[in-house]
């Protein structure tokens, strides 16, 4: 009786409030704004409030308000809780975040029960897009990176062996899945492939490190969650000497992120990544936006991929928010992303029509000392990349939403 | 080649061997051991980067700040509990463990800190026979020394046997007239500046976040447990087993996680309870 009560009241509640105030589009942000993934959300965050800032005039005469909910870990559990609240108690017009893919995943029963669009920002794990209809994701997939660099290690580098390094959760799985896939497509041979602890909290690598040294590949492939375990990653490469015994590191952007890069130092130097983003890239908005960056939050800050995750996501709920008049409908605000283009800092991107996942430019970069600091330099670039999971349909990523 | 091993051993066992003593000694459960360890760590790395302190200072820095804090600890708060129930002490010391994390990341931030090694530690040492991680030759080398010294203090000072009779007989050594609070007082302090110290030196593994003063408690316990309480060669050996063990599993079986470990101790504690060097308690 009671949760009839409720289920009538409620939506005559909601729309009262909606209607009174029909300019204000409220936005529930769940990111980990404490605990290990407290600085991710802190870029998430400063990416989405900088395009409002530098865009105040795209945003009127819509007011945008951000709702923000810790979500606290990558267990899955707490973000649940989070989405929920978000849609229940806070009535949010559309949901945003995501670092950690479990947290996604888990939250997905909810966005779709909630039938609000909620626009990922960063969690890669390639399926996570076909869980939920209302799933938009202005960030990446692992299949970008991963499967790109695959290609490119046989083709640009050269490399006929390889280990692979992988942290043993949903996006490191997917990771190796999509390096493998294309680097023995394209003639090269994964000879090991191992595990490296949880997300939770960053391992000694030395261990795993080690048995990767002894089987002597031409390339060490690491996928580690970006921050501290990537920072360990780079000194404990550098102290077995695999550098050395001539085994190239290579990964996804994440090893390399810009956050962490300069402390990093020279060790870093020589390092190969596949990305779609890194605060070196070459092109007039990004030029712009790491100006913008430095200006608001410090000279010593720089954005990273994650804050492009966010930026990216915020113009997107934008481009929504005046395309339905600040009336923010889950079915029609996806019509209206389906094919939306935009001048990203990372160069061009779209929204697949037909995954409602991202598609731009790979750029393969390397670590290079320049003028005292570490410099990525773009060695290679493959343009309009899509999700190779889902356009092949491997695995969970065959499994449309339901 | 195991010295990576070898060498997570020997962190484990300068954190551990004062939780070693301190639980064989006063019978404490001090479960804030790792946050001892965690305050050291931070002690140190800040030293080196806030006061361009070197490396070695640094680190008897970080010994002689949480050897005075916990000191200062045990005489306010600890000493209340010596003849409260285990429950009490173990609630008592994890609600010291959430105070330490909370304030270290309000006070620093929750990102992990680095620790920079001087460029004398970093690299690759030739020893001859083949060439190794300098850091992890230089860790063997500390834990070794300090393995000496810890057997000759306890073995052949006054101090020693007066910590080994309070070990064995606290009622009879209390009445040969040994002060019980002092000598608890600084062994207490002495092993949480051992603590520190496991912090400071393990940073360039096990990482540094306030999260550390959990995350390893489990390792350090299992250690104690091993060892048997109370025992600083137990300790020693249940370190360098716990930890070349931990290496080689990872290695060669990476994924087994850190499953292994686990069902390993469980075994051996079914098997021998007093941990494998310890003597049988009555």
């Amino acid at each position: 009786m009671l949760k009839r009560l409720v289920t009538i009241v409620l939506p005559l509640v909601v729309l009262g409030v909606g209607s009174a105030q029909a300019q204000e589009v409220k936005v529930g942000v769940a990111l980990p704004y404490t605990g290990i993934g407290a600085e991710f959300a802190q870029l998430v965050d400063r990416g989405m409030e900088l395009y409002l800032k530098l865009n105040a005039d795209k945003v009127k005469p819509y007011k945008i308000t951000l709702i923000r909910r810790d979500v606290k870990d990558p267990s899955g559990a707490n973000a649940k809780i989070a989405v929920q609240e978000l849609l229940t108690q806070d009535n949010v017009d559309v949901l945003a975040g995501w670092i950690y893919s479990p947290n996604a995943i888990a939250s997905a029963p909810i966005v779709t029960a909630g039938k609000k669009l909620a626009v990922i920002m960063n969690a890669g794990t390639a399926h996570i897009t076909n869980l939920s209809p209302y799933y938009v994701r202005t960030s990446f997939s692992m299949w970008h990176a991963g499967y790109s660099l695959g290609e490119a290690s046989a083709k640009i580098l050269k490399a006929k062996t390889a280990v692979v390094g992988y942290t043993d959760f949903p996006p490191g799985k997917d990771s190796l899945a999509a390096f493998k896939r294309s680097f023995e497509a394209n003639g090269g041979k994964v000879i090991d492939e191992i595990p490296m602890g949880g997300a939770g909290a960053v391992p000694d690598f030395t261990p795993f490190f080690q048995r990767a040294k002894d089987k002597k590949p031409d390339l060490f492939f690491v996928f580690v969650p970006a921050g501290d375990h990537a920072a360990a990653v780079v000194k404990t490469y550098a102290a077995l000497g695999m550098r050395e015994a001539g085994i190239r590191l290579i990964g996804p952007g994440d090893i390399t992120q810009d956050t962490k890069l300069q402390a990093m130092g020279a060790a870093a130097v020589g390092l190969i990544t596949m990305h779609h983003y890194h605060a070196d890239l070459d092109n007039p908005e990004n030029k712009r936006f790491v100006e913008a960056w430095k200006k608001e939050y410090g000279p010593n800050t720089t954005p990273d991929f994650m804050a492009v995750g966010g930026y990216d996501g915020m113009a997107a709920i934008v481009h929504v928010t005046q395309v339905l008049k600040g009336k923010i409908e889950a079915d029609a605000a996806l019509e209206a992303l389906k094919g939306w283009k935009f001048a990203s800092p990372r160069g061009p991107i779209m929204i697949d029509p037909v995954t409602r996942d991202i598609v731009m430019n790979e750029y393969l970069s390397e670590a290079v000392m320049k003028d005292g600091r570490v410099y990525q330099k773009v060695i290679g670039q493959i343009d309009g990349v899509k999700d190779a999971c889902k356009e092949q349909k491997i695995g969970p990523c065959a499994t449309a939403a339901k | 080649m195991l010295l990576g091993g070898v060498a997570a051993g020997m962190v484990l066992f300068i954190v551990s061997v004062g939780l070693s003593v301190t639980m064989g000694l006063m019978g404490f459960v001090n479960l804030a051991h790792g946050g001892f360890a965690m305050l050291g760590g931070y002690a140190i790395a800040l030293a080196m980067r806030q006061w361009g302190l070197g490396f070695v200072p640094a680190l008897g820095f970080g010994f002689v700040v949480i050897a005075v804090l916990s000191a200062v600890l045990e005489r306010l708060l600890y000493s209340r509990l010596y003849r409260a129930t285990e429950l009490d002490q173990v609630l008592f010391s994890i609600g010291l463990v959430f105070m330490m994390i909370a304030s270290v990341t309000v006070l620093v931030g929750p990102e992990n800190q680095p620790l920079a090694l001087p460029s004398y530690l970093r690299g690759q040492i030739n020893l001859g026979i083949t060439q190794y991680r300098t850091y992890s030759v230089f860790l063997i080398v500390v834990g070794i020394l300090i393995i000496i010294g810890l057997w000759l203090t306890f073995e052949r000072t006054r101090a020693g046997a007066q910590i080994r009779a309070a070990v064995d007989n606290r009622r009879m050594a209390e009445s040969l007239g040994i002060n019980i609070g002092r000598l608890f007082t600084v062994t207490f302090a002495f092993g949480s500046g051992m603590a520190a110290l496991g912090g400071g030196l393990g940073a360039e593994f096990l990482g540094l976040d306030p999260q550390y003063a959990l995350k390893y408690l489990v390792y350090f316990l299992i250690v104690v447990a091993v060892g048997g309480l109370g025992r600083v060669t137990g300790v020693f050996y249940a370190a360098l087993l716990i930890g070349v063990l931990d290496f080689a599993l990872k290695k060669y079986v990476p994924s087994g996680g850190t499953a292994f470990i686990y069902a390993l101790t469980i075994l051996l504690l079914l098997w021998r309870p007093q941990g494998l060097f310890g003597t049988k308690s009555t």
